[in-house]
């Protein structure tokens, strides 16, 4: 359940990015600054998943990294990704204790120890401060919720590789409504997904996946979900063909989010959830390994579809 | 054993219906035991009958009825011997 070691290909692939001024070390694996033809390539392609789903008519929402500590107990995270999560921790004591804490620094010991627990906790998934908000809202009117949200995520899983960030930003769609609303919407994104990347010029495939559910609870899990056909992933191999990067994830989450806010259709029924999620760094990295580190040698067509 | 497995689904399977209801070859995933509360009742299982469910047995099929939980947990008390 840790975080599987970096290949030798994956940290090659880093550095030629630093190398290039694509990205920049933080001190952190996993924490990059992006430079501006790296923003620019994200923000090109969070646009074009706007073409293709924009005319659905989703209510755009946009909330910071972070979640209220409730949602995110509610939400039952900790029971699968408990090693994912972060929490935010601050200062919260006296003078007395702001000393001690200022001397421990000096002395380079361990200050954390005092530090106190927020009520806020990093967003774990970009769909995550929507349950609360539609929960609160009552049930649904008679066509379900689309949503549209976009949001860095973060997760505790520092590595060399690139396409392993500790924050990154997720754009997704996100379906509440009866179980055919759901599985509807779910289908249409598979197909669009591979339109949408197939127009980009890289090579994809699409796989039933699991979620890195934690410990042997979260074996059983991983296999429920998998033989149930819960999640698919869009695969472009990135910095290996054996493995490759999952960029795209559909998601079918039955009634669990519905059972836990709770979610409630129209007619008062427990709501089925999906979402299509696009790990927008995994995509931009995608399209450097393939297209090439320089944007402006990009073939005609991409360059055109992306609107660079 | 039948009747300490049907306890342990009624306190943690979280069904629609009361587990009385069901004969011991209904489809507990039908009576609405999620993925979760399927861990739940693995965990509960594994602390009543002393014994631990190996990786070859955590999948659905293990835990979809009351006769299916009730060999496995067979199977694995002739194991332990």
């Amino acid at each position: 359940m840790s975080t599987p070691q970096a290949t030798d290909a994956q940290k090659q692939y880093l550095q030629a990015l630093l190398d290039k001024g694509l990205l920049f070390e933080t001190g952190v694996d996993g924490l990059y600054g992006r430079s501006e033809v790296f923003e620019r390539v994200v923000q090109k392609f969070d646009a074009l998943v706007s073409k293709y789903g924009g005319k659905d008519g989703a209510e755009v929402l946009r909330f910071p990294p972070a979640i209220a500590r409730k949602s995110f107990e509610q939400s039952e995270y900790l029971k699968s990704f408990p090693q994912l999560a972060g929490t935010i921790h601050s200062f919260m004591g006296n003078e007395k204790d702001h000393q001690a804490l200022l001397a421990h620094v000096e002395k380079g010991e361990d200050w954390m120890g005092g530090q106190k627990p927020t009520d806020v906790v990093m967003t774990p998934a970009a769909c995550y401060p929507t349950y609360p908000l539609m929960a609160k809202r009552g049930p649904f009117p008679k066509d379900g919720r689309l949503l549209d949200v976009q949001s860095y995520c973060f997760r505790h899983e520092p590595s060399l590789d690139p396409a392993r960030m500790q924050l990154f930003r997720m754009r997704e769609y996100i379906r509440m409504g009866s179980p055919e609303q759901v599985m509807a919407f779910r289908e249409q994104w598979l197909e669009r997904g591979k339109q949408l990347m197939g127009s980009l010029g890289v090579p994809l495939n699409i796989d039933v996946a699991n979620d890195p559910f934690f410990g042997r609870a979260g074996k059983m899990l991983a296999v429920n979900q998998r033989d149930q056909g819960l999640k698919f992933e869009l695969l472009i191999p990135i910095t290996s063909v054996e493995k490759p990067t999952a960029c795209l994830s559909f998601n079918y989450h039955q009634d669990h989010f519905g059972l836990l806010w709770p979610l409630r259709t129209h007619d008062g029924k427990v709501a089925h959830t999906a979402c299509v999620g696009f790990g927008l760094e995994r995509v931009a990295l995608a399209l450097f390994k393939h297209h090439g580190l320089d944007v402006s040698a990009w073939p005609a067509p991409v360059k055109k579809e992306l609107e660079l | 054993m039948t009747e300490d497995i049907r306890a342990i689904i009624k306190e943690h399977g979280r069904l629609a219906v009361d587990v009385k209801t069901l004969k011991d070859d209904a489809d507990l995933y039908a009576a609405g035991l999620t993925s979760h509360a399927s861990v739940n009742l693995m965990l509960a299982l594994e602390s009543k009958f002393d014994v631990e469910f190996p990786e070859r047995m955590l999948k659905r099929k293990s835990f979809e009825s009351v006769a299916a939980i009730h060999a496995a947990i067979a199977e694995l008390l002739k194991e332990k011997g």
